[in-house]
């Protein structure tokens, strides 16, 4: 099937106006804050996009409690109950990644955010699910992670 | 149509004729590791004086778009090299100097004595081969005040960046703020140090190529198991113990997310942990995270269980840290030897 020439026009622009996508793997942002006024915005900024923090483990808690020095280190699980039954139906093979994570650690009187980029989940998941899901999740996370980038 | 169209051309033309904003473009690729004030943390400190005076524009660039392979620091391939540039003159402009400019001429030294000089004067911390320091990251593999790790000297990625003038440079000089000393300070002459010069660039070739991040491993590592879930759980609880971890927790896949009492019970995570494994881990890399809590989840389904894992050396290929891939090595034989005693 041809395209009209305005269509075939449109569309050529089109694909010059999509937000550039830097493919990272991993995804990671910075704040000025502090570890725990981050903290609590980057669980404010998920649960505003909807994500139930589902835990918070505190690796930082476990290794001063064995004896090793360090500085505050966490790892923030959510998601949404309707998609992670959803992806645990559909894609089998995705239940070790789920629920999703953030990791959040203090650096000096900064704290530093990182998470895998939801595209690496659509590839675990390959055919099974609708790419547009992770789609969104990615989008959400870089969301929240400018909601803490930017929070003073 | 055609005004739409018209329209969206203008607004094309526009934005590729604006020019790239640096310091937006470094808050966004860089800051996370280097700081937003290039003070550094899990990435070296970029802002740090000695180092703007004695690395050329060049060094800046090149290192941007090709990386470190296999040394964290990713290859920025899909920036154009406006915006690469746009990048550099904004780390440039923590500097009150003029950005130093070296000659592309290969200097001529001794590489067999530089081999002799480097095994007595840099080895110690760039290592044996010019491997570079361990570990990556301010919070947890180094003392706040030692800023730097020893750059990886036979990475591919910085022998393509430094010019071997600017090496000289670096080893007449030194660099203030890390333990990088001057050599003719040191004793060495002019001769010896192109000498040294020659012989890291000898290294060309024998670094590290870094990961490529094709899948060629699965996701997941699974096991079936002829048990009942329970037998399972215990099963795995067992293994756990057996692999000098300890069982942290045992929860549903759906805890915290489903209302009590709905959670799915054919689901079930267990967390464990190995601290010491884990401190060492996390002095690597401090996005080590990512592969945390270690933990297998047992599901059944149809009357089916199975025992899972996510491969970590699948996601190790993610961090560019050639390091790590030791410890996901690890990791993996562990996952393996518990789904293996698991479901025996």
């Amino acid at each position: 099937m041809s395209l009209r020439w305005p269509s075939a026009v449109l569309l050529w622009v089109l694909q010059f106006m999509v937000p550039y996508a830097h493919a990272e793997d991993i995804i990671m942002t910075r704040s000025v804050l502090p570890f725990p006024e981050a903290m609590l915005v980057l669980q404010d900024s998920i649960s505003a996009h909807g994500y139930t923090v589902s835990r918070v483990q505190r690796v930082d808690v476990g290794l001063t409690g064995k004896g090793y020095q360090t500085d505050k280190y966490r790892i923030v699980f959510a998601g949404k109950i309707d998609e992670i039954r959803m992806l645990t139906e559909h894609a089998p093979q995705l239940i070790p990644y789920l629920p999703p994570k953030i990791a959040i650690f203090a650096e000096g009187e900064q704290t530093v955010l990182v998470t895998i980029n939801p595209e690496i989940y659509a590839d675990i998941a390959g055919n099974a699910v609708d790419p547009v899901m992770f789609r969104h999740w990615e989008s959400d996370l870089r969301s929240i992670f400018h909601d803490v980038n930017t929070a003073r | 149509m055609r005004l739409i169209c018209g329209i969206l051309l203008l607004m094309v033309w526009l934005s590729a004729a604006a020019e790239p904003d640096g310091a937006e473009l470094f808050g966004r690729y860089c800051a996370a590791c280097h700081g937003d004030k290039g003070n550094g943390g899990v990435g070296v400190p970029l802002a740090l004086p000695s180092f703007l005076d004695s690395v050329d524009d060049r060094f800046l660039a090149t290192t941007i778009r090709y990386g470190r392979p296999g040394r964290v620091m990713p290859a920025f391939d899909a920036l154009s090299d406006a915006q690469i540039g746009a990048i550099v003159r904004f780390i440039r402009s923590w500097s009150k100097q003029a950005a130093p400019t070296y000659s592309d001429e290969r200097v001529k030294g001794d590489p067999a004595h530089g081999r002799e000089l480097f095994a007595g004067h840099c080895a110690v911390c760039h290592g044996e081969n010019g491997a570079g320091g361990k570990g990556t990251g301010v919070t947890f593999s180094r003392h706040r005040d030692l800023p730097i790790i020893a750059p990886g000297l036979n990475n591919t990625g910085f022998l393509r960046a430094a010019s071997d003038a600017m090496i000289r440079h670096t080893l007449q000089s030194g660099r203030d703020g890390t333990p990088m000393r001057s050599f003719l300070k040191q004793g060495l002459s002019d001769q010896d140090i192109d000498d040294l010069v020659s012989y890291v660039r000898s290294f060309n070739g024998q670094g590290t190529e870094g990961h490529k991040i094709t899948p060629v491993v699965p996701a997941t590592l699974s096991a079936e198991s002829p048990y009942t879930l329970e037998e399972t759980v215990e099963n795995v609880k067992q293994a756990i113990t057996s692999q000098n971890f300890i069982l942290i927790r045992t929860d549903t896949l759906e805890h915290g997310l489903a209302r009590a009492g709905q959670e799915n019970p054919h689901q079930v995570i267990l967390h464990f942990c190995n601290f010491n494994f884990l401190y060492q881990a996390l002095a690597v890399d401090p996005r080590v995270g990512m592969f945390l809590p270690c933990r297998v989840t047992v599901t059944e389904r149809d009357g089916k269980v199975t025992v899972s894992t996510i491969e970590p050396e699948y996601l190790s290929r993610l961090f560019n840290n050639d390091e790590l891939n030791e410890y996901c090595k690890h990791m993996h034989d562990v996952y393996k030897a518990i789904l293996e005693e698991a479901t025996l």
